[in-house]
Formats: C-alpha cells, structure tokens, sequence
C-alpha cells in the first residue's frame, strides 16, 4: 500500500469509529459520565484535603486533571472493548483479510481513540469551568489536552494488546482497572509529599504522575517548560512501548 | 415456606454465585474495583486523619474499611441485577417460571446469591484489612456484627437490582446504574466523616439511609459498639431491603401478567 492508501484506509476506521457515536450516542454517555460522576464526587468527599498543611491548590482545581486522564482511560479501554466485540463477530477477521497492512489498521482504531478522549475531557472542563475551577490558560489548557488525547492513546493500546490476547469482551474489566491502576497510582489525590506508605514509593517512580503533574500545572498554578517536559517525555515513552506491544499482538494475530 | 422452596433458594443461590465466580465482569466490580479503590484512597488520602475533626482512628485504613465493604455490597447487588436480567434475555427465567417452584422464591434464590457474595466479600475485605494493619476495636463480637450487616446489606441492595432486572428484562439497563451507585456512595459518609463533607454531599449525607448502615459498619472498628449506631443501621436495611422487595414483587407480577 502507498502512504496515501494507507491514510486512506486508517482514515476510513476512524470514520467508523466515529459513527459509532453519532448512531448510538449512548454508548459515550459512560465514558463521559463515569469521570464526572468521579471527579464531582472525589471533590464532594476529599475536598477538605486541600486544608492540609502543604496542599498547594484548592482540591477541584486539584482533581481536574486527574479526572480528564481517567476518562481518556475509559475511552481508550472501550476501543480495547469494542474490538475485543468486533473479533468475537468476526468482523476484524474481515479487516484482516484485507489488503491494509497491521500498523495501519492499529493507526485506524487508536487514533479514533485519540479523538474520543476529548469528549469526556470537555464535559468535565465545562463542568469544572461552571464550579469554579481556575482558567489554565490557553498554554495550560493545550498541554492538557495534548495529554489527554495521548493518554487516550496509550489506554486504547491496553486494550488492543488485550483483546488480542484474550480475544473477548470478558477482558473488559482487565482493560479498565490497567488505567484506572495507571492513573490512580500518581499523585491523583494529594502532593507527593502528603501520600503516604507504598503509593508515595509507586507516584514517585509511575510515569504517569510526570504526565499528570503536565496536564494539571495550568490548572493549579503557571505554566513552565520545566513541568511539560518531563510528562511529553514519559508520555512519548509508554506510546512506545504500548504501540510496540499492540503492534505486536496484531502481527501474531492470524486469519 | 416449604422445604421445597428453602432447596430451591439454595440451590439458585449456589448457581449465583458459581456464575460470578466463573464471569470476572461480574466479579471485577464486587472485588477488584473496590480492592484497588481502598488501596489507593487509603495511601493517598491517609493524611486525612490529622485535618481538625477527624475522628480518632488508629490509621485511615481503619475509617475506609467499611466504605469498602459497602462499595462491595452495592455492586454486589448491580452485579446481581445483571445476571438476572441476562438469564431473562437468555430464556432461563422463562423455563424457571415454567417449573413447578415458587415464583418468590426464584428471586429469594438470586438475592441469597448476593448475600453469600456480599459476605465472601466482606471476608476479604476483613482479611486483607487485618493483614495491612487495621484494628478491629470491638475484637471478634466486633467482626460479626460487621459481617452481618455487609450480609443484609447485599440482601437489601440486590433486591433494588433485582427489581431493575425483573422491570426491564435488560441488561444494558441494569449494567447502566453502575454510576449511579457512585453517586449514592459519594452522596454519603463512606468514604469521608460526615462533618468533613463538602458542598451538597454534606447536607444529602446527613438523610442517605447508606450513610447510617455505613456507620454501623465502622462503628465496631473504630469505636466501641453501640446499640443506637447498630438499631439505626438495622433500620437503614429495612427500609432498603422492604423498598427493593416491593418494586421486585410488582415487577415479577407485571412481567408474568405481561407474558415475559
């Protein structure tokens, strides 16, 4: 296949991807709600951690970020999902069989993945925006969506890898406790300093948290070159390594 | 009821729970998602205990093992609401309804199911808590009381779930109150002290009957067992479990006068 067939063909499943949100707009509905329900409750509960001796920023501004990550998880875990759906329909086997070579059609299904993380994102940016949460600039507000369209990517990977090896939708809870172990094991809830026991050893060496720290810093504070670099770099990495594993799976995966 | 009936309880109950243990999506939310949620709520908010107002504890994870516990109990009871709407879209229930059993009882027998879950659920949560440091104040009598009630709590959620199931006959329907049992959660004192609540959760708290069965679980570990805390629970669960019982016994009825 030429370069142009190939954006051609991956083009044509992110259409189908996205059709599948225009047909059964409810399927997004969990993937947006789960984050926010999370996010407005986590505020609600653990919003009095923020009166602690070195918190640096009220807890809604805190958790934003957290929740944006978390629901590019859960976006990318349904591609992981939805194609574990479409093997156990047969319909991959058709796209296997077709001319398209194996990095194209991974291009096609994480790249829509890409895309649909914003969806989620912007729902809880308006809804953080309505309660009060401070405007990360244009820089901030950038980088943060950066962040979520890769970590929309990295997750959808998971799950690719995932449902290649268990080529069942039963793998589903696998796919989403990955992220939600991913995100989650970060300074999500509080500043390294304040977590405690073996999570403070996991957010130091995750990461993640570098990747967080990147998407949250508009958010809490002002934006530098020193609190960006080290997230695109880390996020660079796991892309790495994820698309190398997916990529993998779907070369040994045979008709 | 007949003895007829108690072995057809039991034996829906066994299949239950055989069921879950063989599917992990239905087993992930009742363990998994919660396992990982304390893990991590109790390392990353552990500080907690030093804000003014806390309530003495000896550690966090002491305070979140009953958030835990009725977490699992929750989604124990959706767990359970799926399965039963996925034995009525694959015709199970139909053949159930044709057999010469109680009909009752064919619900008693999934909500028994969600009851033994709940209390293997709450074991593990007891154990893996006992094993990372928590103190159960009350000692043993303590631990009993605990388990009793995570036991009723599974009874009193999974006929909420159950009566989803039985109304809709879809699992889609039943699976898509997941978040709303988060919102219920946040809604209470599992997770936080009441009095450190913030916003609208602080008020809603204060009236959410899971609120009251929460405490009653938490009471024996971090203070000293009382029967006020324990009635109010107790009557928590009987509100719960009389309201879930009810809207099964119309939806069981509508759906035979209905045809399936």
């Amino acid at each position: 296949m030429t370069w142009a067939q190939s954006f051609d063909a991956t083009w044509a499943l992110m259409r189908r991807a996205a059709n599948e949100i225009m047909r059964v707009p409810g399927a997004a509905i969990p993937g947006v709600l789960a984050p926010t329900i999370f996010y407005l409750g986590l505020t609600s509960v653990f919003g009095a951690l923020s009166n602690l001796q070195g918190f640096p920023a009220p807890f809604k501004d805190w958790m934003i970020a957290v929740s944006m990550l978390q629901g590019a998880g859960f976006t990318g875990a349904a591609t992981g999902v939805n194609l574990a759906r479409d093997i156990e329909q047969g319909w991959f086997d058709r796209l296997l069989v077709s001319p398209a070579p194996r990095p194209v059609l991974l291009a096609g299904l994480v790249l829509s993945a890409a895309l649909r993380s914003l969806i989620p994102a912007t729902f809880l940016l308006v809804v953080g925006f309505a309660i009060g949460v401070q405007w990360p600039g244009v820089d901030g507000l950038l980088i943060a969506l950066v962040v979520v369209m890769g970590m929309g990517t990295v997750a959808a990977c998971w799950g690719t890898t995932l449902a290649l090896k268990y080529r069942s939708q039963s793998a589903a809870p696998l796919m989403q406790a990955g992220m939600l172990l991913l995100v989650l094991t970060t300074t999500a809830y509080a500043p390294l300093d304040l977590l405690t026991g073996w999570l403070q050893t996991v957010a130091k060496y995750n990461p993640v948290t570098q990747i967080l720290e990147a998407a949250r810093q508009g958010f809490i504070g002002s934006v530098t070159w020193a609190d960006t670099w080290p997230g695109l770099l880390c996020l660079a990495g796991l892309l790495a390594l994820l698309s190398a594993l997916a990529l993998r799976g779907m070369r040994r995966t045979g008709i | 009821m007949t003895r007829t009936d108690l072995r057809v309880i039991a034996a829906l109950g066994a299949r239950s729970v055989k069921q879950t243990f063989r599917r992990p999506q239905l087993l992930a939310p009742i363990v998994v998602f919660p396992s990982i949620l304390l893990a991590i709520q109790t390392a990353g908010a552990g500080q907690a205990v030093n804000l003014p107002g806390f309530p003495p504890v000896n550690s966090f994870l002491d305070f979140m093992l009953a958030g835990a516990m009725i977490q699992s109990t929750l989604l124990a009871g959706n767990s359970g609401g799926i399965a039963l709407a996925v034995d009525i879209e694959m015709g199970f229930t139909d053949r159930l309804l044709a057999a010469p059993i109680s009909r009752f009882g064919m619900v008693l027998g999934r909500l028994a199911g969600t009851a033994a879950l709940s209390f293997l659920a709450g074991i593990w949560f007891l154990v893996i808590g006992l094993i990372f440091g928590a103190q159960i104040n009350e000692g043993v009598p303590g631990a009993i009381v605990m388990m009793v009630l995570v036991t009723l709590s599974g009874l009193a959620f999974g006929g909420i779930g159950a009566a989803v199931a039985l109304r809709t006959g879809r699992a889609s329907v039943v699976q898509g109150l997941f978040p709303l049992v988060f919102v219920i959660l946040f809604l209470s004192s599992a997770f936080f002290p009441q009095d450190l609540l913030t916003g609208p959760a602080a008020t809603i708290a204060q009236y959410n009957p899971l609120s009251f069965i929460v405490e009653g679980i938490r009471d024996p570990v971090i203070s000293s067992l009382t029967w006020e805390v324990f009635g109010k629970a107790i009557a928590s669960l009987v509100l719960v479990g009389a309201i879930g019982i009810a809207l099964s016994s119309l939806a069981l009825r509508r759906r035979l006068r209905m045809g399936g």
